[in-house]
């Protein structure tokens, strides 16, 4: 259960503004792949096209394809309320349900929708998806107390467990790790490596030390000016872009000497 | 000597030049004696004593700060008291309002005033009471049903109305022309004096149903036109104040829009939805004008709001006062109508304390 999604030049539009331009992009299978570029850059915008989450903001538009699995997400006749079942996201800071317990947060994804399910497949999908964020040891106990009582490091675990219960083929990750300290980040880094074996992970990261531990393949993102539209400058494999990338500004970053 | 013992005797430099807690109390003390001195001398009142004393104490304890401590410290000890006063003030219109209602309307507040009607209660039986020193009779009974019914279907009327246009207003119609002018009309109706909205609701009433409509339902409607404004107004402010993130975590679970207003953004903002709810009520609960025009008076027991003519507390209290059921002895009456104050206050306190209760019940829980 994962799916390749392919980007054919894509432009993103905010009203008039064009934030990213002519980006092409081909993410495969059971992968993990990190966006990495200075901020502002548009790689933030660019993840949330991948499940048309960029439409909650009024104005923002797009030209081109996005496609998943050869379907194309933009096509007329597609819901993103079944994109997004299909796409999961986790957010840059951990935002569980304030009015849910723990349990209910996992599974938000399927009650919201008003899916019926018993107590004991429930119980099950709970289980199941806690073990794969890594955090049923740590709250099994208390599963009916409030989300929002977790660290910020087990939140974040919390809602990769909410987006993996709704079993969705890719999961996107908007800076996961920038709220979390050293040891949360560490938890997440070794989830990812997990998650990779079912699902095709996007993570969009500052910390070029986390693209190069986590991702198989990194993509370079770079803005000329304020104002410019962001755009793909590389993208190879995680290796190859931090020792011998092709472009020159791909190296200034990934060496440090701006950004 | 040792150092030790330089330590010990020698004062501190940190709280040199300060003066020691209790100075304030002495100044205080010295104050009221002076006061009261004060006082006696232009013709003694308790009153007179506490404005002089309190004027004697803030120069008197600005002056020996500024003398012992510096002007900087003077001018903090001047504006501290100045705030406290201004507090204290503030608070003299309500304890006495409250010492009021209490100490005239304890003594009327009995099981019989709570629970009949002033059915068959007329200005006999009220002087019979007076001469022969019996309990007075007639109650609130009918009042107090009225204004639970007018009051529940206000709210029934409002809060859907009130909900809805804050959801609209919020989540759907942001930046559009329609959204400013609602939220202008909503300002506007803000101001509509009661009054008005009572005259509105008769209005309307007499259109659709004859002249003369008078029944609790209108009355309801009228509070209503009151009510949907601060309905509107505070469940805008609630549902604003819940962070998008929890909007956007919803969405990208695949939840569509209606669900993830429904199950996660107004259960976030519940509790702020239910206490301005409660405010409204609270806000209404004691209208007069609007009641009188459009309810008119009863002083028998009405349980149909759809039909005749209907009694709640304000109105109540208003024809106590005004017609005494005995013209000759109005005591009885006035007795009533403080009985039935009393009681209205503390029905809005009721909902002031239900409306913390349902905050405090339905917010989002953080507790580890």
């Amino acid at each position: 259960m994962s799916k390749r999604i392919d980007v054919k030049d894509l432009n993103v539009y905010y009203s008039k503004f064009l934030a990213v331009e002519d980006v092409n992009i081909n993410i495969e299978a059971r992968s993990v792949t990190a966006f990495i570029g200075p901020s502002g850059c548009g790689k933030s915008t660019f993840l949330r096209t991948l499940n048309r989450m960029h439409e909650v903001i009024p104005g923002a538009r797009v030209e081109g394809e996005v496609l998943l699995d050869g379907d194309n997400l933009y096509a007329d006749a597609v819901d993103p309320v079944t994109v997004r079942g299909q796409i999961g996201m986790v957010f840059q800071r951990p935002n569980p349900f304030p009015t849910m317990s723990i349990r209910d947060n996992v599974l938000a994804g399927v009650k919201l929708n008003n899916k019926r399910m018993s107590k004991s497949d429930g119980d099950d999908l709970v289980e199941q998806s806690l073990r794969g964020a890594n955090l049923w040891n740590e709250v099994k106990d208390r599963l009916g107390r409030p989300g929002s009582g977790l660290s910020g490091g087990q939140q974040q675990r919390l809602c990769i467990a909410r987006a993996i219960a709704v079993s969705p083929q890719v999961i996107l990750m908007d800076e996961p790790c920038s709220a979390l300290d050293p040891i949360s980040t560490l938890a997440i880094e070794d989830l990812i490596n997990e998650l990779k074996a079912d699902y095709t992970v996007v993570i969009v990261t500052h910390n070029m030390q986390q693209a190069a531990r986590v991702s198989d393949k990194t993509a370079f993102f770079n803005i000329a000016g304020t104002g410019k539209p962001g755009k793909l400058i590389e993208y190879g494999d995680t290796t190859t872009i931090f020792n011998k990338p092709a472009q020159k500004a791909t190296e200034d970053y990934v060496s440090g000497r701006f950004g | 000597m040792s150092a030790n013992q330089m330590l010990q005797r020698r004062q501190s430099q940190l709280t040199r030049g300060h003066l020691p807690s209790y100075a304030v109390w002495v100044v205080l003390a010295a104050s009221v004696v002076l006061g009261a001195a004060l006082a006696s001398l232009v013709g003694f009142s308790v009153v007179g004593w506490a404005i002089i004393s309190a004027v004697v104490f803030v120069l008197a304890a600005t002056l020996v700060t500024a003398v012992a401590e510096g002007e900087r410290k003077a001018k903090d000890r001047l504006v501290t008291f100045l705030v406290y006063g201004a507090f204290l003030i503030a608070l003299l219109p309500l304890v006495s309002v409250i010492w009021t209602v209490l100490e005239r309307g304890v003594p009327g507040l009995s099981y019989n005033f709570l629970f009949t009607s002033m059915n068959g209660v007329t200005g006999a039986v009220d002087n019979e009471a007076v001469e022969g020193g019996t309990p007075v009779l007639g109650g609130a009974y009918h009042a107090v049903l009225g204004t639970l019914q007018i009051t529940l279907w206000a709210t029934l009327i409002s809060v859907p109305i009130g909900l809805l246009t804050a959801v609209y207003l919020v989540e759907y119609g942001s930046g559009k022309g329609l959204t400013k002018a609602i939220t202008f009309f909503v300002d506007v109706m803000t101001g509509i004096p009661s009054i008005v909205a009572g005259l509105f609701a008769a209005a309307l009433f007499a259109l659709l149903f004859g002249p003369g409509t008078r029944t609790g339902f209108v009355a309801a409607v009228a509070l209503s036109v009151l009510m949907i404004p601060v309905v509107v107004r505070s469940t805008e402010e609630m549902l604003k104040i819940v962070p998008n993130e929890l909007r956007e975590a919803s969405y990208a679970l695949g939840v569509r829009k209606w669900r993830t207003i429904t199950k996660v953004v107004i259960p976030t903002a519940i509790s702020g939805i239910a206490s301005g709810v409660t405010l409204s009520i609270a806000r209404v609960i004691g209208e007069t004008a609007p009641i009188l025009v459009t309810a008119g008076f009863a002083s028998s027991i009405n349980w149909n709001v759809f039909s005749g003519w209907m009694s709640t507390l304000p109105t109540f209290i208003y024809y106590q006062i005004l017609t005494p059921t005995s013209p000759t002895s109005p005591d009885p009456s006035t007795q009533r109508a403080w009985a039935a104050a009393l009681l209205l206050i503390l029905m809005v306190m009721l909902l002031n304390l239900v409306a913390r209760l349902v905050a405090r019940i339905f917010a989002p829980k953080t507790s580890r």
